[in-house]
């Protein structure tokens, strides 16, 4: 079963490398960018009998850290 | 008895073996360097330091896979028994990683890694690894990192800086860090986390010393306790 597991900063929580990317955007000529925020996709493939119970603690015990970041599972169809 | 220490080494630490000069020259005693991949720490250690670097290439997050070493799990038993342990840099990041340190070290606010020597207000000289400083005195010691700048939310922050738990503030800017804490102590007050580097400024060729007391005082606090 292939899984990607996308981790994303929680709002309020300053993300200096989204601003950098945010003021590159703009550097370069485009328009209309609100704001920018990074993020991290994380693809596994795992067995097929793996719970959401124990891809939720991969998440939460290394593959995000639960003080600054979120996560989202989506598994392909 | 003789002081016992041991400096965590894990693969792309850097400043172990400064670590390891530093206690050695200040603290005196045994210093022990273990790798990361051992599941058992040496027989009665007084104090563990986690030095600076960059452990598994900061795969993932700065520290992340480093506080899931075997050898994490020795150091978390050991912080709980109440054996004094220190996180410089990269330690300090594993610390909080490994949930020891509340909070976490995110990129410096100005994106670049910032490699100098930074004025440091002691803020609270209560407390094992600060005592032979003066409450609010500045002291210059060296700091490199990319990932420096400290976060926590507001309640975390306003409850470790009404428990006096910090322990060093930067004087100026240096990484963004929230309220410009640069250095933190765990509730019991066994555990300090800090990015500058106190092991590279403990004696005049350094270009300072003002490090040392917070080696002398580890060895004075725990012989006399």
């Amino acid at each position: 079963m292939k899984v990607r597991v996308i981790v994303t900063l929680k709002n309020g929580v300053l993300d200096p490398q989204g601003r950098a990317i945010h003021h590159a955007l703009e550097g370069l000529g485009f328009e209309g960018v609100n704001d920018v925020r990074a993020g991290r996709v994380i693809e596994l493939d795992v067995a097929d009998s793996t719970s959401d119970t124990t891809l939720d603690e991969m998440c939460k015990k290394l593959l995000a850290n639960m003080v600054i970041e979120n996560y989202r599972i989506e598994k392909a169809a | 008895m003789a002081f016992t220490s041991a400096v965590i080494t894990f693969p792309g630490s850097n400043c172990d073996r400064d670590m390891a000069v530093a206690i050695e020259q200040v603290c005196g005693g045994t210093v022990h360097r273990v790798w990361h991949g051992d599941a058992d720490l040496p027989e009665g250690l007084d104090f563990i330091a986690l030095p600076g670097g960059f452990s598994y290439g900061d795969y993932l997050r700065s520290g992340a896979m480093a506080a899931r070493s075997p050898v994490m799990q020795a150091v978390v038993r050991a912080a709980e028994r109440g054996v004094t342990v220190l996180g410089v840099c990269n330690g300090f990041q594993v610390l909080t990683e490994a949930g020891l340190l509340p909070g976490a070290l995110m990129r410096n606010a100005g994106i670049r890694f910032v490699c100098r020597d930074v004025a440091l207000t002691v803020d609270n000289n209560q407390s094992l690894f600060t005592a032979g400083y003066d409450a609010g005195q500045q002291i210059k010691i060296p700091v490199a990192h990319h990932d420096g700048n400290y976060f926590a939310d507001d309640a975390t922050l306003d409850r470790i800086e009404g428990e006096g738990r910090v322990a060093f503030r930067y004087a100026e800017a240096v990484n963004g860090s929230a309220r410009n804490i640069a250095g933190v102590l765990n509730d019991r007050g066994n555990v300090l986390g800090m990015m500058p580097h106190p092991e590279r400024m403990i004696e005049p060729a350094h270009g300072g010393s003002d490090g040392r007391a917070l080696f002398e005082n580890v060895v004075r606090g725990l012989v006399s306790a």
